[in-house]
């Protein structure tokens, strides 16, 4: 389906059709009813529309531009290929439009501590980076395996001044950190604003996260429009807990424009090693919401896995779910492999580092852009830079097989 | 009248307070879980909270999530948690409230999952995740037999909201006792008392206070202000400690001994 006429989600509950809602103990209750309260009073505020576009212009660096990627499209052989370069922003990935956001809305709201939860560590970064320029006191939970894939960022969050909180229980990865951010959360509800990364969690976070990410979307519409005179054929972003995703997808959702999410297939959608959620997920609740989740029959959440510490998560953004139930976009997958290639690729025909993460999306484009004609157009969401990626990839490549 | 009303009902005549406690069905293994369990109701707990272990616990502090962990690695599932039910219902007449988080009553059928508690002899459930807000979509599945869906009001809760939790709620009400997860430190009875007594002011629902009791003295103060209290953690660090002892099920039956007598 390329293109549907009306599109009004989620509804006054958070539910997007059969997803999201808030499931979530009733000590956190109030003050998720609290933010939804001040969260709709806000983004209508014009002083609180002024400072955050304010912010996302003149510290994160908005507008990113576009980048037509030449020598990758001719190494695809195919449809033109452009990026929508999120890796440009300050801290190097798109998860820095959501946390000045949130963290404005935590200002206004008068709390003053911050806490977050961070798989790759960008979101992590992002937080800590907002909360050292609002003078603000911040928390991160990481799985300490996460922590072990992804140095270079714990050293980035301690240095602006964060406590970064390793978390041993499970596997310590991105769905633990989230437990235990829940946790802490519960504890200390009263003076904490929750800094949710995704388009997941417990309404009103998958709608508000998608509010403060869909400039990616707005902009690149805009500049492709500008560039070549017209809506790319294809958009195509890596979906984790789907932030990005969403907010490259939201404005092109009522246009006549093909859009693909890419999911990590880790060593395969056939072996137990892969974060391929909305492709061999069901339908449970986790963190919050109700969505696609990797679970046994019994309803225990499995482990996900990725190369990319940033995909590596057992559920979904709810709306991510929707949009694929009513066959409006289509979910793929790559796998470890896949992403090292195209990460490799990228580096080495244009120039540009991407994330590990955004290198899922860059090998569907690839794969796409090659079996498509050559005034095909399209756009490729580069999430976030790969910097922290570096130490990981090259390890790997050492091992072999890359 | 279902057994948990009539628990209540009688505490309140005798004027005595009620002591639920709860344990993770299957840890550390189903037999053991069973002998711990009989032996708690032999020693006089007034209600049974069967916790049906989940992958996830994100409202429990570590001690339940552990006891989780163990129960999961050892084989419980839902339908083993039935089993568990039907074999204390062999010897005891308990009143025993299911607890759980959704997504394993989701994957299980919400409609099976009433039909099935009801049959094995199990008397309502309690949901952490599942505020009042979405509960519809599971009890709308279910069919009109008095199967209540347990509530909670935490301190967070403004009284307005707890009206309404306690307006909707049957079986009673579950007051948590301080902010945070199961388990964990830093209750202040007497703060907790006070809003305990508000909500009261709300409700004629029996009111049961829990989270972070692990003392005999804090069960004493804050059973005064209501119809009982809960203890969980203490009971799973107790079960936790005595793995692999032959006498694990007489160290809990005296712990639950000593927690009754404190309420006394």
């Amino acid at each position: 389906m390329k293109k549907i006429d009306s599109y009004n989600y989620p509804d006054s509950k958070g539910h997007f059709g059969p997803y999201g809602g808030r499931y979530v103990g009733e000590t956190l209750m109030p003050a998720i009813i609290e933010l939804e309260e001040a969260y709709k009073k806000y983004l209508d505020d014009d002083n609180f529309k002024k400072d955050l576009s304010k912010l996302l212009n003149n510290y994160a660096g908005r507008p990113t531009p576009v980048t037509f990627a030449s020598r990758l499209t001719e190494f695809a052989g195919g449809a033109k290929i452009y990026l929508k370069r999120e890796d440009l922003t300050h801290t190097g990935a798109h998860k820095i439009n959501n946390t000045i956001g949130q963290a404005l809305l935590a200002k206004y709201m008068g709390k003053n501590r911050l806490i977050a939860e961070t798989g790759a560590g960008q979101h992590g970064v992002a937080t800590a980076t907002v909360a050292a320029l609002f003078g603000m006191e911040c928390k991160v939970f990481m799985g300490s395996e996460d922590i072990r894939r992804q140095a270079p960022n714990v050293q980035r969050m301690r240095l602006l001044g964060s406590e970064v909180i390793p978390v041993d229980s499970g596997t310590g990865t991105l769905k633990d950190a989230m437990n235990e951010a829940l946790r802490y959360w519960s504890a200390e509800v009263e003076t904490t604003f929750y800094v949710i990364g995704s388009v997941a969690g417990p309404h009103p976070y998958p709608v508000m996260v998608r509010e403060f990410q869909k400039i990616i979307g707005e902009e690149a519409k805009a500049q492709m429009i500008k560039e070549e005179g017209r809506l790319p054929d294809t958009i195509i972003a890596c979906v984790g807990g789907g932030s990005n995703a969403m907010g490259l997808f939201y404005d092109f959702i009522q246009e006549d424009v093909e859009i693909i999410g890419v999911e990590a297939a880790g060593e395969g959608t056939d072996t137990p090693k892969h974060a391929a959620t909305l492709n061999l997920g069901t339908t449970g609740v986790l963190h919050g919401s109700k969505s696609y989740v990797l679970q046994d029959s019994s309803g225990q959440i499995m482990e996900a896995h990725s190369v990319s510490a940033g995909l590596d998560y057992p559920g979904v953004g709810p709306e991510h779910s929707f949009l694929k139930d009513i066959g409006r976009v289509q979910y793929v997958t790559a796998t470890d492999s896949d992403a090292i290639h195209a990460f490799k690729t990228l580096c080495r025909t244009e120039g540009i580092i991407p994330a590990l993460e955004s290198s899922h999306a860059l090998a569907a484009a690839i794969r796409e852009a090659g079996k498509r004609k050559k005034d095909d157009i399209i756009l490729v969401c580069l999430s976030g830079r790969g910097d922290k990626d570096l130490a990981h990839v090259a390890t790997l490549i050492e091992k072999g097989g890359f | 009248m279902g057994r948990i009303t009539e628990s209540f009902k009688k505490n309140r005549q005798n004027k005595s307070k009620a002591l639920v406690g709860f344990v993770t069905a299957g840890d550390p293994d189903f037999e053991t879980s069973k002998k711990i369990i009989l032996s708690m109701c032999y020693a006089g707990i007034d209600v049974l909270e069967l916790g049906i272990p989940f992958s996830d616990p994100s409202a429990d502090g570590p001690v339940i999530q552990r006891s989780s962990m163990r129960a999961l690695k050892n084989g419980m599932t839902m339908e083993k948690a039935m089993d568990m039910v039907r074999e204390i219902r062999k010897h005891h007449s308990i009143p025993i409230v299911l607890f759980s988080y959704y997504n394993p009553v989701l994957a299980y059928g919400a409609a099976k999952f009433q039909k099935d508690a009801m049959e094995a002899g199990a008397d309502g459930v309690l949901i952490v995740d599942l505020p009042p807000e979405e509960s519809e979509e599971l009890t709308s599945q279910w069919d009109d037999r008095e199967f209540p869906l347990i509530r909670l009001i935490a301190p967070t809760t403004g009284i307005e909201r707890a009206k309404s939790i306690a307006a909707g709620a049957k079986g009673f009400l579950y007051l948590i006792s301080k902010t945070g997860v199961t388990g964990s430190g830093g209750l202040d009875t007497s703060k907790t008392g006070e809003y305990a007594d508000m909500v009261r002011k709300v409700t004629d629902m029996p009111v049961c206070t829990g989270f972070g009791i692990s003392k005999p003295e804090d069960a004493r103060a804050l059973a005064a202000f209501g119809d009982g209290i809960v203890i969980g953690s203490a009971f799973e660090r107790a079960i936790e400690d005595n793995i692999g002892k032959s006498d694990i099920d007489e160290k809990l039956a005296a712990m639950v001994r000593s927690f009754k007598e404190a309420i006394k």
